[in-house]
């Protein structure tokens, strides 16, 4: 039995009543309002008792997988725990009802908070100057790119190209793509590493930058890293950090100080707030002093014993958000970084790295690493060994994970393994989860071999099976529709 | 200290199973002349008792939120939130949940998107919604994008004046090297568009008409005769609405509009000082394969059961990569959520009160500080907000800083982003603004005598 | 794999049927198969002129897209539309109901540069051996 769509529970009339009666009639008020700007169409908004409301929500909740539930591996997500005590300090009331035109004297709390986040985020990173304002990762390379584009234009330089390695995660050469300029991948070589040598080839004159991860999408550092910075910034390009794999990073290394010239954060894996089944996230990302000048404006700044915006800015590339960031998102970050410090943060990049090989130590022999090396903070394994012998996938093995009451790793990506399987424990599961984890992966290593249509049919015990996702892409269905005799109909093939 | 569960025994054993002798040595490729030296230079950590109290420190340092009539809007309305909306938003179930990748166990999620994208079509009266964006300005980008996609051959892009100025500038920020050009239709006398002046500007080169509506000065445009004008140019017309004034305004659907773009906060969301926010996007049937972002799509599992699930992903940067329609990865999973439970928890009765409520006592301000001596610039149609000129003798004189000493937020100066607007201030008035804290704010301005100068007005 | 003897072939995987100036074009058997169910074709517009080797439209199956290259240059006559509504007939029957736009040849000699069904059929048995 499906669980029904909210339209499904109206009752007319019924809605709790949670505001008084205008003191009027309405014909009054909607006198206010000229009849040609007046609403016609109906307004078939569902009227649902609350109770029931309250056990559709219950009953929608029973259906996720969720941090709280059980281990939630996913490659370059970093699905930490997301700490309850920044669930009560986003919502205190100085914050959630705080305006964001408010006079800065009424509020200085938050400027303090976002200078101070600011601050902090400069100590951890190295970098000269943060912008807040990002929404998500993706936001982030946006703003960071765009920043690079200013700086050339100022300087009358055309340099049309960045490059990317070819494991980059997808959103890179989207965002390049954005601002007009041409991505151009560079290969990497047999150690899973970007290629120096064809590096050297492509980088010249008019490249405006490279873009990295660190560690790479298959958990590896570029351990020639002071190399690649000599090969960019010697053709006058910038290196950016694409900084989801920040959790490897903590206090082991500032990519300020090692020459990335341009980074994003992402609060919403590295700092703990929560990914809200698909956001809201922020992208904070951060400069050395040269590309200062263009960050996003206004900025939160001391003006001696106080806060202020600065909307002094003359060479901004403007706003990207509407007001100032994702604030109640930078809330949650602050605190995280407050109560964590120093060596907290380091404590998470040591345990996030020990985690990761743990769990690959415990199922490399099934599961190959392509790369033999020390992996991250996550690490990419192949199932591709079970798609030749045995025709099962990286996907059918994630799915049938599902059952196991886990979440599947991160599939298909990157790119350049066959059948990938991106796998990161974070560093907040017990090594009892890790175990229970493995085993599963080994025991449905052994199911392939055994049975593996079992796997290949997979998941069977979730709340519903696999889905039809070309049914879903053929006839896109994406708004409830009432059918003539009032109920809704699934689309049929 | 940082949620890590170890202990120094599990750390040691499961160093032996990796065969490393401890944590440093899975640190050796790293080139020893690029690490980081010492400790981060970050405040000593506290515990979480004190997190908690610097926290509570600096929210209570935001006096504005403690105790003040807010009159504020540009954008971010505090309207009343149902309780059961962040009891919702505050399950685990949700909150900690990632993107819906793995369909059989994110139903929840994927349902909730689906009737979010629903909620928001029949608000709207458009019928292809998608599952958020980051914000309005954004969402207004995304448009904007999509709209000069399907205008091939077409540059420009007309902006009214009257459209929110961060929203503007945001468009500038994210087009600068689109090779589309922005061209501002100015505001008409009465602050909305003059009707003429729109079509002597739109022409053959014109992609899109970009229109808010109510617009940034609360006033509301003429949207149904915008969008004849720009269609009949051969343009697209993208209108910027706002959702709770659709209870009772006409809808993009109505006025025509081949995309519709809006911000989604005040359902369901505090203002909490402008973030995060929700980018409400919708457009018609023909932009289905162009559209940004993420789509919740109906359909069956193995059994023939019903379910949902991500639909549309070849749009999407993870596979498209550099062809996608847009870099966005994301939609506001949370903040749709809570939208979605404040329509169903308010419902068709919940939002068409919600929108007389706010209008009617918008209207009871604006008659009561005009009968204290307050002038109004523009006179035409608005809703839930309106431009304000206060006697000048009593700005002077201090009037603004003592309706503040006295509790209340006045509205929001406006000649920064429109100097011929110098002296008024946009003041907005939701449900929660009682009666009697309206008379009071009229009141007060009626009273205000300067004190150094001994003026008074009656 | 099926692979028609009365076709011509590319090494993208698409198949060209010639009748005096006018050529049909699709994707192989062995193309849909890898691509899995296709949910929706992008054509090139009816009237442009398209050129050999060059990507003419996409093909999007629920994971990937793929590029759709024109295998010879010319003007696009003839697109096949049923397949908005039912792109499941590129994978029921590729040669047939599946088939995707009609060229009309501009240069005869673009035929010479094509893959006969023996050459093809080469081509995939050395796919899969490596």
């Amino acid at each position: 039995m499906p669980n029904p769509v909210i339209f499904e529970l109206h009752k007319q009339g019924r809605s709790a009543e949670h505001l008084p009666l205008p003191a009027g009639p309405e014909s009054e008020i909607l006198a206010s309002i000229p009849e040609r700007m007046r609403r016609r169409a109906p307004l078939p908004l569902p009227e649902v008792p609350e109770l029931e409301l309250a056990r559709h929500y219950e009953r929608l909740a029973r259906m996720n997988h969720h941090v709280e539930k059980d281990v939630y591996p996913l490659g370059s997500c970093t699905m930490k725990y997301n700490p309850k005590l920044h669930e009560k300090v986003a919502s205190l009331p100085g914050f959630a009802a705080l305006h964001p035109m408010t006079p800065e004297e009424l509020s200085q709390g938050a400027l303090e908070l976002l200078v101070s986040l600011e601050e902090a985020l400069k100590a951890i990173t190295g970098m000269d100057a943060f912008t807040l304002q990002p929404s998500a990762g993706a936001h982030g390379e946006f703003t960071g790119l765009s920043l690079v584009e200013a700086y050339y234009r100022r300087k009358g330089e055309t340099r049309p190209k960045v490059v990317l390695p070819d494991s980059a995660h997808g959103t890179n050469p989207a965002s390049v793509r954005r601002l007009g300029l041409v991505p151009v991948e560079v290969k990497s070589d047999e150690r899973g590493e970007v290629s120096l040598e064809a590096l050297e080839r492509i980088v010249d004159g008019s490249t405006a930058a490279l873009m990295l991860t660190l560690p790479n999408t298959l958990g590896l550092f570029e351990s020639r890293l002071p190399r690649i910075v000599e090969i960019v910034h010697g053709a006058g390009a910038q290196i950016y950090l694409d900084g989801a794999n920040l959790n490897a990073l903590l206090g082991i290394v500032r990519p300020g100080d090692v020459g990335f010239d341009v980074m994003h954060t992402n609060l919403h894996k590295t700092f703990s707030t929560p990914h809200g089944g698909g956001g809201p996230g922020a992208g904070p990302v951060g400069v050395k002093e040269h590309l200062r000048p263009f960050l996003p404006t206004p900025r939160a700044v001391r003006s001696g014993d106080r806060f202020a915006w600065d909307h002094d800015c003359p060479d901004s590339i403007g706003p990207v958000h509407s007001w100032y960031g994702n604030f109640a998102i930078l809330v949650r970050a602050y605190a995280y970084i407050r109560h964590l410090g120093a060596p907290g943060l380091r404590e998470v990049t040591e345990n996030a790295i020990l985690n990761a090989n743990y769990l690959r130590s415990l199922i490399e022999k099934e599961y190959p690493i392509p790369y033999r090396r020390i992996a991250m903070h996550e690490f990419v394994a192949s199932a591709s060994r079970f798609f030749k012998d045995s025709n099962v996938r990286a996907m059918d093995i994630g799915k049938r994970l599902l059952d196991f009451g886990f979440y599947a790793p991160t599939i298909s990506f990157p790119l350049i393994v066959k059948e990938a399987l991106m796998i990161e424990p974070t560093e907040t599961e017990t090594r009892e989860s890790i175990e229970r984890y493995a085993e599963a992966m080994l025991r449905i290593a052994r199911e392939i071999e055994e049975d593996p249509e079992r796997v290949r049919s997979a998941p069977h015990e979730t709340p519903v099976r696999r889905v039809n996702e070309s049914l879903a892409s053929r006839r896109p269905r994406l708004a409830w529709e009432e059918t003539a005799d009032g109920g809704g109909e699934p689309p049929r093939d | 200290m940082s949620y890590v569960p170890h202990t120094d025994r599990d750390r040691e054993e499961m160093l032996r199973s990796i065969g490393a002798s401890s944590v440093e040595d899975l640190l050796r490729e790293i080139p020893p002349s690029i690490r980081f030296g010492g400790a981060l230079p970050l405040p000593r950590p506290l515990s979480q008792q004190e997190t908690e109290e610097e926290l509570a420190r600096l929210a209570g340092l935001c006096r504005g939120a403690h105790g003040f009539d807010s009159y504020l809007g540009g954008g971010s309305y505090d309207h009343y939130v149902p309780a059961l909306v962040g009891a919702t938003t505050s399950r685990p179930e949700f909150y900690t949940a990632y993107t819906p990748y793995q369909a059989e166990v994110s139903q929840g999620t994927l349902q909730a998107i689906f009737e979010f994208q629903s909620l928001i079509a029949r608000l709207t009266a458009m019928p292809i919604v998608n599952a958020s964006l980051y914000d309005g300005a954004t969402a207004l980008v995304e448009g904007v994008w999509m709209a000069s996609g399907e205008k091939v051959g077409r540059s420009e892009v007309l902006v009214a004046r009257s459209v929110h100025p961060r929203y503007r500038a945001a468009l500038c920020a994210h087009l600068a090297v689109s090779g589309l050009r922005l061209r501002e239709l100015p505001a008409g006398e009465g602050g909305d568009i003059d009707l003429s002046m729109l079509k002597e500007s739109v022409s053959s080169e014109t992609a899109v008409v970009v229109v808010q509506s109510p617009n940034f000065f609360g006033l509301l445009e003429k949207t149904g005769e915008i969008g004849e004008i720009a269609h009949a140019a051969g343009a697209l017309f993208l209108q910027i609405f706002e959702p709770v004034s659709l209870a009772i305004l006409a809808t993009p659907g109505e006025a025509g509009a081949d995309i519709a773009v809006g911000e989604g906060a005040a359902l369901g969301s505090r203002p909490s000082f402008g973030g995060p926010l929700l980018g409400l996007f919708a457009a018609r049937e023909a932009f289905l394969r162009r559209m940004p972002g993420r789509l919740s799509g109906m359909t069956e599992d193995a059994l023939g059961e019903r379910a949902f699930t991500l639909t549309l992903q070849t749009r999407e940067q993870h596979i498209r990569r550099d062809k996608a329609t847009s870099n966005i990865c994301t939609n506001q999973g949370l903040v749709a959520l809570a939208a979605a439970v404040h329509l169903a928890a308010m419902g068709r009765v919940g939002l068409r009160r919600a929108a007389l409520l706010t209008q009617e006592r918008a209207l009871l301000l604006r008659r009561l500080l005009g009968e204290g001596g307050a002038r109004f610039p523009f006179a035409g149609p608005f809703f839930r907000e309106f431009v304000v000129r206060f006697p000048e003798e009593a700005v002077r004189a201090g009037l603004v800083d003592h309706l503040q000493s006295k509790g209340i937020l006045p509205g929001i100066p406006l000649e920064g982003a429109y100097p011929e607007l110098g002296g008024c201030r946009l003041v907005a008035v939701t449900e929660r603004r009682s009666p009697e804290s309206i008379r009071r704010f009229a009141d007060l301005v009626r009273g205000f005598r300067g004190a150094e100068r001994g003026v008074r007005y009656a | 794999m099926n692979v028609p003897e009365d076709l011509k072939y590319t090494r993208e995987h698409e198949w060209v049927l010639v009748e005096g100036k006018e050529a049909t074009i699709g994707i192989t058997d062995y193309a849909q198969s890898e691509l899995g169910d296709v949910v929706y074709v992008e054509f090139p517009p009816v009237g442009e002129t398209v050129r050999a080797g060059e990507p003419a439209g996409t093909i999007e199956a629920v994971k990937t897209v793929a590029d759709l290259f024109a295998p010879l240059s010319g003007e696009v006559i003839e697109v096949n539309e049923t397949l908005a509504d039912e792109p499941e007939r590129v994978n029921r029957d590729p040669y047939g109901e599946g088939w995707m736009f009609k060229v009309r040849v501009e240069d005869a000699a673009d035929l010479d540069d094509l893959l006969g069904a023996a050459g093809y059929r080469k081509l995939l048995e050395d796919a899969h051996g490596s």
